[in-house]
């Protein structure tokens, strides 16, 4: 009995220093892997913020109205967050290609998931960070029209315009990165018949004024009433 | 020598027919059957009078009119007129009208104009506007005899207006141009000129016609390379400027071709302007400026309140193209009652200044920051209306004088935000 019980306890012990050295060069590479992929991550990381910084992406950013944004969330600028987010996303990889020499069965699927969809995130960002770019130029456009034009709440309109934009960039957003699709679908559908139907009632009511102006304005010949001060300027 | 590939078979057909001229009168047009034949007949009037023996050719650039203008250029026969003097042309006077496009272009039009100039040979050339009413045939000669007698390249033109009109030249594109470019010429922006054909040629050559923004303020641009080609320049008094009649929407597109020109060949301009200091006299005949005293009702309240409104509702738009500074002050203004209420000339050069700065680094979109600046332009205007409501043409000539000092006193701050890399 006490002759099995060692023999087992040999054998045990043997199976552990088996799967130990069976483990330990894999776990080593994995170490590896993890080093050079942080390595490869910070080097990745200092170029593209190089890259940024000389095309002004900061700039491009306050344009976009996304270092608003991030300054009102107290986050840094956004050539640092997407530096550090390509470092995060490069990193990571490296790790999960350890893990996966590790060969733990049912997580080499999910980190061959996360490889397939490292690709729609990128683009999900690429969409969201070019969305807020269209949404900022086409509110100040509306917003510098609407100025000039002397059409009362500028700003307001500035903000519908960026507001129709940002929820069909947002509903493009979530599609790409297969969320909740159904749902966001909907969501949208809602929102956006609901902000038609409430300009639609906002410029009947409130508008009726300002239609008649125009039309006035366009097609009947009035006399020089408020426009007196168009003084001639060249 | 430009190619002439953009101008149509026909077109190059009646020049050949011509052969040569001495004398080329340009005149862009798009639907101003109303006024061109007046004008038209003022022309043939002009040369006949200025220049009987020299070959002349009026050549029409035309902008897809629907009205039969180009018909009435072209239709109006050297026998029409009968000058009281007894003086004939001895010489044939050509009329010939291309249409270069379907809708109007006035830098096309220029093109054609000087691409026409250039290939007739002409001496001497003058660009007339098709809505000059007021044109008398005196004009011509005025602005063709420095060219042809004298040897000037470029003739601009001053004349009898308002005190409140053309403020967009008198507050901004005279003093800067002044500024910067060093030539106190008085209507930078001409919309009636005289030039060389030797001036026209090089402009030919060298203007960007073809990078978006070359059909625009193309008379700004001629003006601005006659300076900094070193080319003779003079005024010449013409008499009195109609007034064009324009609505509130016009203003940003005036800025547009006027102020954006300007901004954009600051530009390209840069190592010539940032050497110069200070400014010189540009020859001219007659006065350099004459202002009209009549009372003229101004809404200044509706001026003050798009000013006001502009300042709290383009904020965000401000604060990347101004300084913190001058936002606070314009801030400060926004809060003054009527009476108190004033732009004054340091902190409109300023935001002029500023507004080019930024223009150059494009902090924003282009065309948005120059639309930024029209209700600014407003209450700068506004001012200048307070100011010299009570004024004599002395006071607002005296007036004018010190916002031009102002531009070339903070010259300097321009050049300095200009090398800044922020």
């Amino acid at each position: 009995m006490q002759k099995m019980i060692i023999s087992e306890l040999t054998q045990a012990m043997q199976d552990l220093a088996k799967g130990f050295a069976h483990y330990l060069p894999r776990l080593l590479v994995m170490l590896i892997l993890a080093f050079v992929g942080w390595l490869i991550a910070y080097l990745v990381k200092a170029i593209l913020r190089s890259i940024l910084r000389l095309i002004k992406f900061d700039r491009l950013s306050e344009n976009a109205g996304a270092s608003q944004l991030l300054a009102t969330a107290a986050l840094p600028s956004a050539t640092e967050m997407l530096s550090r987010f390509v470092f995060w996303v490069t990193w990571l990889g490296f790790i999960l290609l350890g893990v996966s020499v590790l060969g733990i069965l049912g997580l080499q699927e999910q980190i061959a998931r996360f490889f397939l969809f490292l690709p729609r995130l990128f683009v999900a960002v690429l969409i969201l960070f070019f969305g807020m770019l269209a949404a900022g130029f086409a509110a100040r456009a509306a917003l510098l029209a609407a100025v000039n034009a002397n059409v009362p709440s500028a700003r307001l309109l500035s903000l519908a315009v960026r507001s129709i934009i940002m929820v069909f960039v947002l509903s493009v957003v979530f599609e790409e990165l297969g969320l909740a699709e159904q749902t966001m679908l909907v969501a949208f559908g809602i929102a956006f018949g609901a902000l038609m139907l409430g300009l639609a009632i906002a410029f009947g009511i409130g508008g009726r004024e300002l239609a008649r102006r125009f039309l006035e304005e366009k097609f009947v010949r009035i006399k020089k009433g408020h426009d007196e001060d168009e003084l001639s300027p060249l | 020598m430009e190619d002439g590939n953009f101008l149509t078979d026909d077109f190059l057909r009646q020049l050949i027919n011509v052969g040569e001229a001495d004398i080329l009168v340009g005149l862009p047009t798009h639907n101003n059957a109303k006024t061109v034949g007046s004008i038209v007949h003022t022309i043939r009037n002009g040369i006949l009078r200025g220049f009987p023996r020299e070959r002349a050719v009026i050549i029409n650039a035309d902008g897809g009119s629907r009205d039969g203008t180009p018909e009435l250029i072209t239709g109006v026969s050297i026998d029409d007129v009968r000058p009281p003097s007894n003086v004939y042309a001895l010489r044939t006077l050509h009329a010939i009208s291309t249409k270069y496009a379907s809708t109007p272009q006035s830098g096309v039009a220029l093109r054609t104009i000087l691409a026409a100039a250039e290939l007739l040979r002409a001496k001497a050339c003058v660009v007339i506007s098709p809505e000059s009413e007021g044109i008398t045939p005196e004009w011509i000669s005025n602005l063709l005899r420095p060219v042809y007698y004298e040897g000037f390249d470029l003739v601009s033109p001053t004349y009898r207006r308002h005190k409140f009109d053309g403020l967009l030249t008198t507050n901004l594109l005279y003093p800067m141009v002044r500024a910067l470019y060093g030539a106190r010429i008085r209507e930078a922006y001409m919309s009636e000129f005289g030039f060389s054909g030797r001036l026209g040629s090089e402009f030919l050559g060298q203007n960007r016609w073809n990078d978006g923004i070359g059909g625009n303020g193309t008379e700004l641009r001629l003006t601005l390379a006659a300076v900094t080609g070193g080319f003779r320049i003079c005024q010449s008094f013409l008499g009195k400027k109609d007034p064009v009649e324009r609505r509130a929407a016009d203003l940003v597109a005036t800025l547009r071709q006027s102020v954006g020109v300007l901004f954009s060949a600051l530009e390209f301009d840069f190592d010539v302007w940032s050497t110069l200091s200070g400014s010189h006299e540009v020859p001219t005949t007659g006065n350099d400026i004459e202002l009209l005293m009549d009372p003229l009702r101004v809404n200044r309240k509706r001026l003050r309140e798009m000013f006001a409104n502009g300042v709290s509702e383009l904020e965000s738009v401000f604060q990347s193209i101004l300084s913190a500074s001058t936002l606070a002050e314009l801030k400060r203004i926004v809060g003054l009652g009527e009476e108190q209420f004033r732009y004054p000339a340091e902190l409109w050069v300023r935001t002029v200044y500023e507004f080019a700065a930024a223009y150059q680094k494009s902090v924003i979109n282009r065309d948005h920051i120059i639309q930024a600046l029209a209700p600014l332009f407003r209450g700068r205007v506004f001012t200048f209306v307070v100011e010299n409501r009570n004024g004599s043409a002395k006071d607002v000539a005296n007036n004018i004088e010190g916002l031009c000092l102002e531009f070339e006193r903070l010259k300097p701050y321009l050049i300095e935000m200009w090398k800044s890399k922020e």
